[in-house]
């Protein structure tokens, strides 16, 4: 497993888990493979991946039963949704100000890069629907 | 838990004493790493803990008995997997027939699943393997013994490319709170991720004994150009980003371990980087 280097790694882990939740890959009720189980997978230590799933936990996306394991919250997506929305706002916009900035690129021309980048997605998106295929 | 008390060893008396009354406790549930540099005594240590070797002065207990007295009941509690080592000349069947029984919670489930898992199946005979086969094995074999105890000596070198991410992959699903791991290696970036506690021993002593989150809480590690963290920092190479730095970590931001950092940090900049850490207590639950 490659991790990026900066954000902690358990965090890294609960972002993974977060996807798969917002894929559908584990949907809500539905049980989430054990901490050992999701450390051999990511091949770190189990207290790392403990503590992404405290991480859940405390964010109501997952809840433990006891003795059977982590279950998905109902709910949970709009909680990823919003924590990932946090954080994104918080740390990741924050560099990338940084970084127009300190090129000098107007606003202007990144909205208008943004609008383009959301009518492929869009266009793509439909094309793929209209094909029977999945996006 | 294996407690080193105060203990003085050297290969033959009037030669250079690889280790001066040096102490530490290794307890159950940890993936211990093992680091010093090349010559500081890391095989002899598990040499040592394996009771191989007797200390000269203080004593290496596992559940208060000496090790070095070879008590049935401290063998049967710890394997010991050397970085070079020989198989006898028979199948893996007939190796395990011979050697199970001295292992009183040898799991034949847990051999199994280490050798589903480094996809080695069928008539395994012990002097037809490549050497990173017969690590593999020997591995495998290591794990099942189930022993309360597992030192392992540079457990990659040899393996494959796909073999490491295997060994990683089958030491995180084998491992449990009644175990403990001790990892002795120079090839940190292998096992980087598996460790959450640190052992680093450099001219006889032990130089650093901390958790992987005590050192995460007290010093920090960037890839960064920021003036004010090159400013800080204790410690840096250079790197694509502009250096890799460790710094104190006073702003209480958590960083992922950079072992290699760390360990040259130390040797390096011993004084400053572990007036860092005295302080902090070593009896932290590791998290």
């Amino acid at each position: 497993m490659m991790f990026k280097e900066g954000k902690p790694i358990y965090w890294q882990i609960a972002d993974r888990i977060g996807d798969d939740i917002l894929s559908g890959k584990y949907q809500e009720e539905e049980r989430i493979p054990s901490v050992r189980e999701f450390a051999a997978l990511m091949e770190v230590n189990a207290n790392t991946t403990m503590r992404a799933y405290e991480f859940l936990q405390n964010r109501n996306i997952i809840y433990m039963k006891r003795g059977i394991g982590y279950f998905v919250s109902s709910g949970a997506r709009e909680l990823v949704l919003d924590y990932r929305k946090n954080t994104f706002i918080g740390e990741e916009l924050n560099s990338f100000f940084h970084e127009i900035y300190t090129l000098g690129i107007p606003i202007e021309e990144i909205t208008s890069l943004y609008k383009d980048y959301v009518q492929t997605v869009e266009a793509t998106k439909k094309f793929f629907e209209e094909n029977g295929m999945s996006f | 838990m294996i407690r080193i008390e105060d203990i003085s060893f050297a290969y033959r008396k009037g030669r250079k004493q690889v280790f001066r009354h040096f102490n530490a406790e290794l307890e159950l549930g940890g993936i211990y790493g093992l680091l010093g540099k090349n010559g500081t005594g890391k095989s002899t240590l598990l040499h040592l803990m394996a009771g191989l070797v007797a200390p000269s002065e203080g004593r290496v207990l596992l559940h208060g008995e000496e090790m070095h007295k070879r008590s049935v009941t401290s063998l049967q509690n710890l394997f010991l997997v050397p970085e070079e080592f020989s198989l006898p000349a028979v199948s893996l069947d007939r190796y395990v027939r011979y050697m199970a029984p001295f292992y009183p919670r040898f799991s034949a489930e847990i051999l199994k699943r280490a050798l589903d898992c480094f996809e080695l199946s069928g008539d395994l005979h012990l002097d037809r393997l490549s050497m990173g086969q017969r690590k593999k094995v020997f591995v495998s074999f290591a794990l099942a013994a189930n022993t309360e105890w597992l030192l392992l000596d540079e457990p990659t070198n040899g393996l494959d490319i796909p073999g490491k991410r295997l060994f990683r992959k089958i030491l995180v699903q084998e491992m449990n709170e009644e175990r403990g791991v001790v990892i002795s290696t120079h090839q940190v970036q292998d096992v980087e991720h598996l460790l959450d506690r640190l052992l680093i021993v450099d001219q006889g002593q032990a130089l650093l004994q901390k958790t992987v989150a005590e050192v995460c809480e007290t010093v920090r590690f960037a890839q960064t150009s920021d003036p004010d963290l090159l400013r800080r920092a204790i410690y840096q190479l250079p790197s694509l980003q502009g250096a890799s730095v460790l710094l104190p970590n006073e702003d209480g931001v958590e960083s992922n371990l950079d072992l290699e950092l760390l360990f040259n940090a130390l040797m390096e900049k011993r004084e400053e980087v572990t007036a860092l850490f005295t302080g902090v207590k070593d009896d932290h639950v590791a998290r």
